[in-house]
């Protein structure tokens, strides 16, 4: 800007001053939108076929941490549901995405740092598995991200894109729930979201997303997650909202820069 | 200044004096402040600031040379490949370069006129709008020359067919117009559902067994036989696709004339809003309430999907459902009231 003089007049305020305020306000908001974090968790064992000594390691660790609130036979209090019939793939969803144990009440348990190790969560899984038949969890070659990516985003976008966004950037629902982003997350956990549908997650069982079906919206969003935007800066791919506001407050406020300092006098 | 440069410079200066007529003349109308003070520019003050503003002049110039051939460069060095990424950085720094190039040729001129060009500040007067007598009457002057010497007044076969040419040029408006129709007739209140219709995936079109809808399940439907459609696909689809979910019967609080809509505590429901038309899908399964995703109206699945939030007016319609012999879900009859917004003569 060097176009700007500093007039000797202190009771006269520079027309840049404005600009100057507006540019770093801008700046703030839109160092905002940059903020997108994801963590891969550990991924649990894949073995579907448990030994005795797991279900009894697995049912020591559900009375040690579990109990309390989904009760001592897994049949569910007045805090929690019951787990019979949840399968395998709900225990491995929940606890090794971090949200059970859970925290605190409230609109929604999210993900947070790992609270067992792999085998404990295996172990666990093995223990709930028993008390019921219930979805278990997916084999490596069942979440493999080889499938078709058309036929996945299709079916993504008719069947989840409403809730978690085009390319899975996650969305807001209502009273503070939202739809996570599914950015990073491991296939396996996505797989067994479907499967068991967590929280207000609606279930998409094996009639309603085939194996194979499952398979493709996986494949789908690794390939979003992996390939670069070819429309420039995503604005974390929120939509026409965010895309208007970037236009309207700095392709505009460029603009009004611009006319404020044709109609300014020169010092 | 004002010794100086207040002049007018308009070429009609009033020559008469009108009458302000019976209009009423404030005695206390905001006096003119005339014009404000000059002040002498920095750069007509010192040498030293005019230098510098020439070579920011031409700063900006260098930057518009460097931007135009920035911009040549860019188109070399960030080829457009199979890869569709590359279109990012080929139109990002290509654009980057041209509008350096226009916007440096443009900042650079406007800042050579406020701080080289001279500084002598000018104002003209607004004339009345009425011209002078002179000017009147030459203008009426014209009108007649041009009259007698193309014989519009005179030859009446040109001017009556120029008229008939004039007067027919927009009508063929009338016919493109005429394809915004027809009207859509009773086509707003039926959909492709009908008696006895299967209940399909979207988009496989495969249909939906009873036993598949589990608790908690939500499904994507349209009719069977859509896809097999030759004609106007979308168009049904839009009007026919249906959200089925499955509820614990002792959820469902069902008015006596719906009792038989629902099988097992399946119930489905029109997925056009009652709003502006967005497809309500964000079901959750929880609160089995459904969200639409464009205003937020909210509908509750267990209360025949009565509005609990937003700007929809009215309950989504529901699709009357039943299973066949073969345990496929199936429609009673197509929707008994029209689906999506509303409309003129609804």
């Amino acid at each position: 800007m060097a176009f700007m003089k500093k007039t000797p007049k202190a009771n006269r305020r520079s027309p840049f001053a404005a600009i100057l305020v507006m540019a770093a306000a801008l700046a703030l908001t839109g160092g905002g939108y940059a903020a997108v974090t994801a963590t891969a968790e550990e991924a649990a064992s894949n073995s579907s076929v448990y030994t005795a000594a797991q279900i009894e390691e697995g049912k020591k660790l559900f009375l040690a941490n579990c109990a309390s609130c989904h009760g001592s036979n897994a049949e569910g209090t007045s805090a929690a549901p019951t787990l019979i019939g949840v399968g395998a793939a709900s225990v491995e969803f929940q606890v090794a995405t971090g949200r059970m144990p859970g925290q605190a009440s409230g609109p929604q348990l999210e993900k947070k740092p790992v609270q067992f190790t792999e085998e404990q969560i295996t172990a666990m899984a093995a223990y709930v598995s028993t008390l019921a038949p219930g979805p278990a969890v997916p084999t490596d070659e069942m979440v493999a991200a080889d499938g078709d990516s058309t036929r996945g985003g299709e079916l993504f976008r008719i069947n989840c894109a409403m809730c978690h966004n085009a390319v899975g950037a996650g969305g807001a629902l209502t009273e503070g729930k939202f739809a996570p982003a599914l950015k990073g997350v491991e296939s396996r956990h996505i797989y067994e979201a479907m499967l068991t549908g967590p929280q207000n997650m609606p279930v998409f069982n094996d009639a309603n997303l085939t194996p194979e079906d499952k398979k493709d919206i996986i494949t789908y969003l690794k390939y979003v997650e992996s390939n670069p935007s070819a429309g420039g800066y995503e604005l974390a791919n929120l939509g026409p909202v965010v895309e208007g506001l970037f236009t309207w407050v700095f392709i505009l406020g460029f603009i009004i820069a611009i006319t404020i300092w044709l109609g300014a006098k020169s010092n | 200044m004002s010794d100086k440069s207040i002049a007018s410079t308009g070429s009609h200066e009033p020559d008469h004096e009108y009458s302000a007529g019976l209009a009423t003349i404030a005695a206390d109308a905001v006096v003119d402040p005339g014009m404000e003070p000059h002040r002498v520019r920095m750069t007509d003050k010192s040498k030293k600031h005019e230098k510098a503003a020439a070579r920011q002049v031409a700063a900006f110039f260098f930057a518009s040379i460097f931007g135009s051939a920035f911009a040549i460069y860019a188109y070399f060095a960030f080829p457009l490949t199979e890869d569709l990424g590359t279109v990012r950085n080929n139109t990002l720094w290509l654009g980057l370069g041209i509008a350096l190039g226009l916007l440096g040729i443009g900042i650079g001129a406007v800042h050579w006129a406020k701080t080289l060009m001279p500084d002598a500040e000018v104002s003209e007067e607004r004339h009345m709008a009425r011209g002078s007598e002179e000017v009147r009457a030459r203008a009426i002057e014209i009108v007649r020359l041009a009259d007698s010497e193309s014989g519009f007044s005179r030859r009446k076969l040109i001017r009556r067919s120029l008229y008939g040419a004039l007067a027919l040029f927009p009508l063929p408006a009338i016919m493109i117009f005429g394809d915004l129709g027809p009207n859509p007739g009773d086509s707003l209140r039926h959909t492709m559902w009908k008696k006895g219709t299967r209940l399909a995936k979207d988009p496989s079109g495969l249909p939906i067994k009873a036993s598949d809808v589990t608790l908690g399940s939500v499904f994507h439907v349209i009719p069977e036989g859509l896809s097999e459609l030759e004609h106007h696909k979308l168009e049904e689809k839009a009007k026919a696709a249906v959200l089925l979910v499955r509820l614990d019967p002792a959820d469902l609080k069902e008015s006596d004339e719906r009792k038989d809509w629902s099988y097992d505590g399946i119930v489905a429901y029109s997925k056009i809003c009652t709003h502006v038309g967005c497809p309500v899908a964000l079901y959750e399964q929880h609160t089995h309430h459904l969200l639409c995703p464009c205003h937020q109206s909210t509908f509750d699945v267990t209360d025949e999907c009565k509005v609990v939030f937003g700007p929809a007016s009215r309950p989504l319609p529901q699709l009357p459902i039943t299973v066949d012999a073969e345990g496929y879900l199936i429609a009673q009859s197509d929707f008994t009231e029209p689906v999506g917004p509303s409309f003129w003569e609804r």
